[in-house]
C-alpha cells in the first residue's frame, strides 16, 4: 500500500471524468487515447487537428502540473529494451484491434454502460494481472 | 479552431488527472495489477471517480441533440463482443502488464524526455500502424476512400 492516497486518486479520477465528459459535450468525441492516436496515424486521416491538439494538451500537462506542485515523477521503466519494445508493440496493436484502451473502453465505454467495453476491460485487466503474477511471483523478476 | 482549443483543454485536464492521481507512474499501475503481492488500490479509486463523473456527463450529453462545437455526437455504435475485441484486449493486457503503461500515460510521460519512454511510444505507434496496414489489407478500406470514422470504441 506504499504511497496510497485515496484523495489524490479520487481528485485525479474526477479530472479524467470531467475531461471525458467535456470532450463529448463540446466536440462530440470519445476521449479514447488509443483511438485518438491511432486516428492520427491512419493514412489520409481527415481530422488530425483535434487529435493532435488533445495529445498536445496531454503532453504539456506535466509542465502545468509542475507549476502547481505536481511535477511529473520520473517513470520507472523496465531495464530490458526488448520488454519495452515488445510491450509497446502489444499495447499499440492490441488496443487498435480491440477498438480501445483503458480510457476508451475502461472509462468512457463503461460510463456509457457498454457491455462490449465492460468485457474488454475485464479481459485486459485479467491478462495484465496474469502477466504481473508471472513476472513478479513465478519468474521472480 | 474552437474544436482544437477545446480538445487541447480536455487533453490538458485529462493529463492533470493522470498526473495528480499518480497514474503516470508505471510502478503504481503495476502495484494495482499485482493482486498477489502488496496491492495498491489507487487505480480502482481513480477509475471509480472517473466513471462517476463521466457517467453523469454522458447522461447529460445523450439528452442534448448535438455537441456545442460540432455537428453531431459520435457515440460508438458497436455492441457485439467479437474475436478481435477479445484477442486485442488480451494482447493489450499483456503489454500493459509487462511495462505498466497504457496509451495515455505513455504519451504524457514523453514530457519526462526518458529515452525508454520514447522507445515505448515509438513501438506503440508502430503497433498501431501495423494494425492499420493489416486491417487495410483484410477489408480493403484503403481503396474505398480512406479510414472509416466510427465504429471506434474509443
Amino acid at each position: 500500500m506504499a504511497g496510497f492516497d485515496p484523495w489524490t486518486a479520487l481528485i485525479g479520477g474526477a479530472l479524467i471524468g470531467v475531461a471525458s465528459a467535456l470532450l463529448m459535450l463540446l466536440t462530440g468525441r470519445i476521449a479514447g487515447i488509443s483511438g485518438i492516436l491511432g486516428g492520427c496515424l491512419a493514412s489520409g486521416a481527415p481530422d488530425r487537428g483535434w487529435r493532435l491538439a488533445f495529445i498536445g494538451g496531454l503532453v504539456i500537462a506535466p509542465l502545468i502540473g509542475g507549476l502547481f506542485g505536481h511535477p511529473l515523477p520520473l517513470p520507472e521503466m523496465p531495464a530490458n529494451w526488448a520488454i519495452i519494445v515488445a510491450g509497446g508493440l502489444l499495447v499499440g496493436f492490441g488496443t487498435r484491434l480491440a477498438g480501445g484502451c483503458t480510457s476508451g473502453h475502461g472509462v468512457c465505454g463503461i460510463a456509457r454502460l457498454s457491455s462490449r467495453s465492460f468485457s474488454a476491460t475485464v479481459i485486459f485487466m485479467l491478462a495484465a494481472i496474469v502477466v504481473v503474477a508471472i513476472t513478479r511471483h513465478v519468474l521472480g523478476a | 479552431m474552437q474544436t482544437a482549443l477545446a480538445s487541447f483543454a480536455c487533453g490538458l485536464l485529462f493529463g492533470l488527472g493522470l498526473l495528480i492521481s499518480g497514474m503516470t507512474q508505471p510502478r503504481k499501475v503495476l502495484g494495482f495489477l499485482d493482486v498477489f503481492g502488496t496491492w495498491d488500490p489507487t487505480l480502482a479509486f481513480v477509475m471509480a471517480s472517473a466513471l462517476l463523473i463521466s457517467g453523469l456527463g454522458f447522461s447529460f450529453a445523450t439528452r442534448r441533440a448535438r455537441p456545442l462545437l460540432a455537428v453531431e455526437n459520435l457515440w460508438p455504435t458497436r455492441t457485439d463482443i467479437d474475436a478481435p475485441l477479445v484477442l486485442g484486449s488480451i494482447l493489450f493486457g499483456v503489454g500493459w502488464g509487462l511495462v505498466g503503461l497504457c496509451p495515455g500515460p505513455a504519451l504524457e510521460n514523453l514530457a519526462s524526455l526518458s529515452p525508454r519512454v520514447f522507445g515505448f511510444v515509438a513501438a506503440m505507434a508502430l503497433g498501431m500502424v501495423l494494425h492499420n496496414v493489416w486491417q487495410g489489407r483484410s477489408v480493403g478500406w484503403s481503396n474505398s476512400g480512406g479510414p472509416v470514422e466510427s465504429p471506434l470504441d474509443g
